[in-house]
């Protein structure tokens, strides 16, 4: 500054194209760390803090209109609600008596074939604080986070079917991914006679793409898609979608393959958080390398 | 009335009534907007803090309006650093512009005010665009709406800081 020829009467600092320049920097070194390494989570979630007053204040209204909404709800209409639940819920214990003999069932011939035990995933309810604020991203904040024991990871569904995954979590708050979200990937089987595939998230709201599915492959439209359990993350059988349009054009190798997800993606308020799949065996090394010892263990999945 | 109000001598504004402007800003930016409400709704932080950069350039800069874009980055789920970025590109507009923008009453100042938001929304569009190679030309909807608020926006911290003077 002292040998410059321009005459200052007030220093204000440096020039606003020297802050810009700095803090453009700064902001696309942030983003560069942010997107190819995970180092600033903790500074997110200490950030987090600070405005999760902010977060909470704005689901106020919401929840306000909700709740003068529920208090004037109709006598009659409880009533014939709450008819229509315990009906619900008889004709639901009858199936889950029947479900219950079935589990004892198949665990026992699960371990008279000495297959891996599959584990019944508990569940933690959560309510939904906020959704997708950006127009460009599918994702929901729920209002339970580490200080409830939740992990990354985790699966989230409704009452019908998948509706996301758990992908990065705070003190309070946890962020769900939502398979819709462009190129999320759910591994899946079609419940009618179990080809396996991938459902990726299209981008749009409500929308999943099959992709990588042969011309000749054996879908019909309306096919329920289930998880399939093979990756280790989502439990084996939950609904997550059902065949909407397919096109075979013989000029492409794989047929083009629309679903619609039958978890309520953009409705509900409250979902359920799956606990942690339990971890499957390690996966076999691809080149069996001649040094180890343990490359004699051949455990398929 | 535009000469009027510009020559009127305002109140020097308190930091706490910046401060709590843009936190009520970020309030209204975290409500549950959903559908077409979200693609329409304007970002009342790019608006409250692009108001303060024009009238007060010295309180309200480029580093602050970064650190607001911090606060928006968390709040949003965004990358770190994406509003960021947009925020130091608007109070950077909003600083250099700042006695040009003053000059012009208020219909005219939203032409220079639109210009500054759209390089706002482009600078975020572009980052989105550069990381996940999808643009969705509908979020440029909520450049109009902020343009749009703007009238309402300045009117408001003007007759609140007019009051001010009158109540002495």
């Amino acid at each position: 500054m002292e040998g410059t020829q321009t005459f200052q009467v007030f220093n204000r600092g440096p020039s606003p194209v020297a802050r810009l320049v700095f803090f453009s920097a700064l902001s696309l070194l942030l983003m560069f760390v942010d997107a190819r390494y995970r180092y600033l989570e903790s500074a997110r979630s200490l950030i987090s803090e600070l405005v999760y007053p902010v977060q909470r204040l704005a689901t106020l209204p919401g929840a306000l209109w909700q709740q003068s909404e529920e208090f004037f709800v109709g006598h009659q209409k409880l009533l014939a609600e709450n008819r229509a639940l315990h009906r619900q819920h008889e004709a639901d214990m009858s199936q889950l008596v029947q479900w219950q003999a079935m589990l004892r069932e198949n665990r026992q011939l699960r371990t008279l074939l000495a297959l891996r035990q599959q584990s019944q995933p508990g569940v933690k309810f959560a309510e939904i604080v906020y959704a997708e604020r950006d127009v460009f991203r599918r994702k929901v904040l729920i209002d339970k986070g580490s200080a409830a024991n939740i992990q990354e990871g985790q699966v989230v569904m409704d009452d019908k079917g998948v509706v996301g995954q758990i992908t990065r979590v705070y003190p309070w708050l946890s962020e769900v991914t939502l398979i819709t979200e462009k190129d999320h990937a759910v591994p899946v089987q079609i419940q009618r006679n179990g080809l396996r595939s991938i459902a990726f998230g299209a981008g749009d709201t409500s929308h999943l793409a099959l992709r990588y599915m042969p011309v000749s492959a054996d879908i019909v439209k309306g096919d329920v898609l289930v998880t399939s359990g093979i990756d280790g993350i989502y439990p084996p059988g939950i609904p997550v979608a059902r065949v909407d349009t397919i096109e075979r054009d013989a000029a492409y190798p794989f047929a083009r393959i629309v679903c619609t997800p039958l978890g309520g993606v953009d409705e509900h308020r409250y979902l359920m958080v799956l606990s942690p799949a339990q971890p499957l065996p390690a996966r076999p090394e691809e080149a069996p390398a001649p040094s180890r010892q343990k490359s004699k263990k051949t455990g398929g999945h | 009335m535009p000469t009027q109000e510009r020559t009127e001598i305002l109140r020097p504004v308190s930091n706490l009534f910046i401060a709590g402007s843009v936190l009520v800003a970020l309030f209204l930016n975290a409500l549950p907007w959903g559908g077409i409400w979200l693609v329409l709704r304007p970002d009342f932080v790019a608006v409250t803090m692009l108001y303060w950069c024009t009238h007060k350039p010295y309180r309200m800069g480029i580093g602050l309006a970064w650190a607001v874009g911090i606060l928006s980055d968390v709040n949003d789920a965004s990358l770190f650093g994406q509003h960021a970025l947009s925020y130091t590109v608007l109070a950077f507009g909003g600083v250099v512009l700042n006695r040009r923008i003053r000059m012009f009453d208020l219909r005219e100042q939203t032409t220079q005010v639109f210009l500054i938001l759209l390089a706002t929304y482009s600078v975020y569009a572009v980052v989105h665009w550069q990381v996940n190679g999808q643009l969705a030309w509908s979020y440029f909807l909520g450049c109009l709406t902020s343009t749009l608020l703007w009238i309402p926006v300045s009117a408001l911290f003007q007759s609140v800081r007019q009051r001010r003077v009158e109540r002495e």
